[in-house]
């Protein structure tokens, strides 16, 4: 339980950031932490579920475009927007995952990313409600004020990493991590995997879509292009690897350093991307359990010398 | 009224039956060894029973409720538990943590822990003899202390019938006497236990009943004295007792240089010691064979000589060491395996797969090559266009020998070739090894359990138990000095 304390002193202290920091500074975090649940989602199928999701972006896509279609077209306030959203993802997930979880090996993984692509797909056939490939803008924000739109983000991220924090430790997150790892023993031991893991699907899908639904509340607009791409799956899958895989804490670390040294390093131009990735194959190469992940294994290792 | 009960159970991969009617049962507070070599289909019993594959006929009652075709977490709940040889236990968390998780509910609504399961667990812990070890990590542990989480685990799910897979492998002798004391407790609670083991001695002092299996049948069932002195067991495992031999000169005098030395050569898996200071020789053009049980370190060995596994000790070949060689350095200096599993391109048609092993011989040669193995095993020749995994278990060997003799070994290793594999198959493949040794200089070493088969080929004979090298000498004293140990 250290390291919930951690993260709440460490919380705390961000939280007083909108009487320092510049607006800038603000909106580049405030984006940052919805990454931060994007990852810490994925990171509650990979590292605890055993899944590779190759398309977390099919789920955030879901939740930022059904919030944003219910507020366009019919309408809605933005907190029912946000639950409608949260709610299609999970539906969408759940019809993804019932046949791709029968699937073994890499072919899990490879549905996830067919979904991602059949979603690009229907948002431009979509054109006339979802605006095509370029999107839509929405008649709603969650706030014109950095500071509040900073605050939402981070109290967000707050509560659904604690949420995700506290189910990873509880006994059904002993159960998940024992499905993903030995499916055969944990079945051997009366548990029904399937069960366990479309449950954790779901779960990840929930804080996807809500976190998709925020964010396109933030920005006042949807596309493709940033909530659907897959390369924003790419960076959300690299930013839960690199923080550290089962650490679900870590998912959100590698998303903030991902953002904000995208950020500092634009100057560099093209550069930038490629100094970002360099640095993140490293990691992976060096640390395969990411930076958390290799903090925490010392700890780990300290306490208790093979003999 | 027996707890556990297995009726014409039958299980078919493809054309491979694994398991043909089988029927046996097991009371409450009774320990049946089931028996046999690999292959015999021993394990796969084990997973029908337990849920893990799906039989294709027969039912399977545990305390009279027929279970067979269920899913293994619906067979868990009617009362089955399995302690598993190999486990991946949750290493971030703490022994307590992995035998607390099997007392948990298969519910998604507990997220709170609660006190009093902590407190069983550790009860059960200490019972398995963990009680000093209960806050450490999986991966700090020795082996044994492994293989007593295991143990913990099932126990902790309070079944009414134990699968225990190969209780022993691995263990020392003081272990193997706490960890039959623990299976000896599941009997004084009432529960019906099964052993799943390659030999009756290593199980004898345990079991009530012993049931002898091979190839995918039932042999005999008795006690384990009955069944060790059975004619059918002696014959599986030690061959018929008349050596068919073909009256012949050894080819190799015994000190002749020799192609392939090991010496004092170590493996260790993890925590448990797969090789122990081996070594031994292989004269230019002989056949030397390793026999043993299996889990004895054949394959280890093998895998060690072909670079495949890191070792301590020195491995030469052709006068040159081995060491610090890639696996495919290795075998285009000559040394070719054909692995146990076979491990044939299962995608690829016979010819592919014949075709890749001969990929470094010009056009011409491998043509020969081709030619002079399609007439070694012509059935290969009327299978080529077919694909390697749908060829019989029988196809499926020669054609993994013959990709290996597509590579011109000088020195080819056979690791099992006789794994499951009907006696006529046997006939074949016997053949065939004849014509090697008789017209090419192809050095041979040949890894089997399967005595009958290994002595009549072998010039010099080696023994491997536990991880060592225990007899050595030629095949002619092997019966009377050596043969008694594999039973």
């Amino acid at each position: 339980m250290r390291i919930v304390l951690a993260c709440l002193v460490v919380l705390v202290l961000l939280s007083g950031l909108p009487f320092v920091a510049s607006a800038y500074v603000l909106g580049l975090l405030t984006l940052a932490y919805y990454f931060g649940v994007f990852a810490m989602s994925w990171d509650l199928l990979f590292g605890f579920a055993g899944e590779v999701n190759f398309g977390p972006t099919f789920l955030i896509g879901l939740g930022a475009y059904g919030a944003g279609l219910l507020n366009s077209q019919a309408g809605w306030p933005v907190p029912a927007c946000v639950a409608g959203g949260a709610v299609v993802a999970v539906l969408g997930g759940v019809l993804l995952a019932l046949p791709a979880l029968r699937l073994r090996g890499p072919y899990f993984g490879l549905v996830t990313l067919v979904a991602v692509l059949l979603l690009t797909q229907a948002v431009t056939i979509g054109s006339h409600w979802t605006g095509g490939e370029i999107g839509m803008s929405l008649p709603d924000v969650l706030s014109i004020d950095d500071s509040t739109n900073y605050w939402t983000a981070l109290a967000f991220m707050g509560v659904s990493g604690l949420c995700l924090l506290l189910l990873s430790r509880s006994p059904v997150g002993l159960i998940l991590q024992a499905c993903g790892q030995d499916p055969v023993e944990a079945a051997s031991l009366g548990f029904n995997v399937s069960k366990h893991k479309l449950a954790a699907f779901c779960v990840s899908a929930l804080f996807s879509g809500l976190s998709g639904a925020m964010l396109v509340f933030y920005f006042g607009t949807v596309s493709p292009g940033t909530v659907i791409d897959v390369a924003v799956g790419v960076q959300v899958i690299i930013a839960a690897v690199l923080g550290g895989r089962r650490t679900i804490i870590g998912a959100a670390i590698g998303a903030v350093f991902l953002i904000v040294a995208g950020e500092l390093l634009r100057p560099l131009g093209q550069l930038s991307t490629f100094v970002v990735s360099a640095i993140a194959l490293a990691v992976i190469l060096f640390f395969p359990d990411g930076l958390l992940g290799y903090l925490l294994h010392r700890t780990s290792r300290a306490d208790g010398p093979p003999p | 009224m027996s707890l556990l009960r297995v009726e014409g159970l039958t299980k078919r991969y493809g054309g491979l039956v694994a398991v043909r009617d089988m029927s046996f049962s097991v009371g409450p507070g009774e320990i049946l060894g089931l028996i046999g070599p690999n292959g015999s289909g021993k394990s796969t019993c084990m997973k029908l029973v337990m849920g893990i594959e799906r039989p294709n006929g027969g039912e399977v009652f545990i305390d009279g409720v027929p279970v067979a075709g269920q899913a293994a977490h619906r067979i868990a709940r009617h009362g089955v538990g399995l302690v598993f040889q190999h486990s991946r236990p949750l290493h971030r968390q703490t022994v307590l943590e992995n035998i607390l998780l099997a007392l948990l509910p298969d519910s998604l609504l507990r997220l709170v822990g609660q006190r009093g399961l902590r407190d069983r667990a550790a009860a059960i812990a200490e019972r398995c003899g963990l009680g000093a070890v209960l806050h450490r990590r999986p991966g700090t542990l020795p082996f044994a202390d492994l293989r007593r989480m295991e143990l913990a685990k099932a126990i902790a799910r309070d079944p009414k019938v134990v699968l225990v897979d190969e209780p022993f492998a691995g263990l020392t002798a003081a272990e193997v006497a706490d960890f039959s004391a623990l299976i000896a407790g599941f009997r004084a609670e009432g529960r019906a236990v099964l052993l799943v083991d390659h030999n009756v001695k290593g199980v004898s002092a345990l079991v009530d009943r012993v049931l002898a299996m091979y190839l995918g049948e039932r042999v005999t069932e008795g006690s384990a004295a009955e069944v060790m002195a059975h004619p059918r067991v002696r014959e599986v495992y030690l061959g018929s007792g008349t050596m068919t031999r073909a009256a012949r000169a050894p080819r190799a005098a015994a000190d002749a240089a020799p192609l392939l030395t090991v010496e004092d050569v170590s493996v260790l898996y993890g925590k448990a010691q797969a090789l122990d200071r081996v070594s031994l020789r292989v004269p230019e053009g002989a056949c030397v064979s390793v026999v043993g049980l299996n889990g004895a370190g054949k394959t280890t060995l093998f895998n060690a000589i072909s670079g495949l596994v890191p070792y301590a000790g020195r491995i030469s070949f052709a006068g040159e060491s081995l060491a610090g060689r890639t696996a495919g350095q290795v075998a285009r200096t000559g040394v070719v395996q054909c692995p146990e599993s076979r491990e044939l391109f299962g995608d690829m048609s016979v010819r592919e797969n014949l075709d890749l092993g001969g990929a470094r011989l010009p056009a011409p040669e491998r043509a020969r090559q081709l030619a002079w193995l399609f007439d070694l095993f012509p059935i290969l020749k009327a299978r080529q266009p077919q694909r390697a995994a749908t060829l019989s278990g029988g196809e499926q060997q020669m054609l993994a020998i013959a990709r290996a003799l597509m590579m011109r070994p000088r020195l080819l290793i056979l690791d099992e070739p006789t794994l499951g594999l009907a006696p006529v198959i046997l006939e074949q493949i016997s053949r065939a090894l004849e014509v090697l040794r008789t017209t090419t200089p192809i050095t041979v070493l040949l890894g089997e359990q399967n005595v009958t088969f290994a002595l009549p080929h072998a010039d010099w004979v080696y023994v491997l138990e536990h991880a060592r090298i225990v007899w050595e000498g030629p095949p002619e004293r092997f019966a009377e000095e050596a043969g008694d140990g594999l039973l």
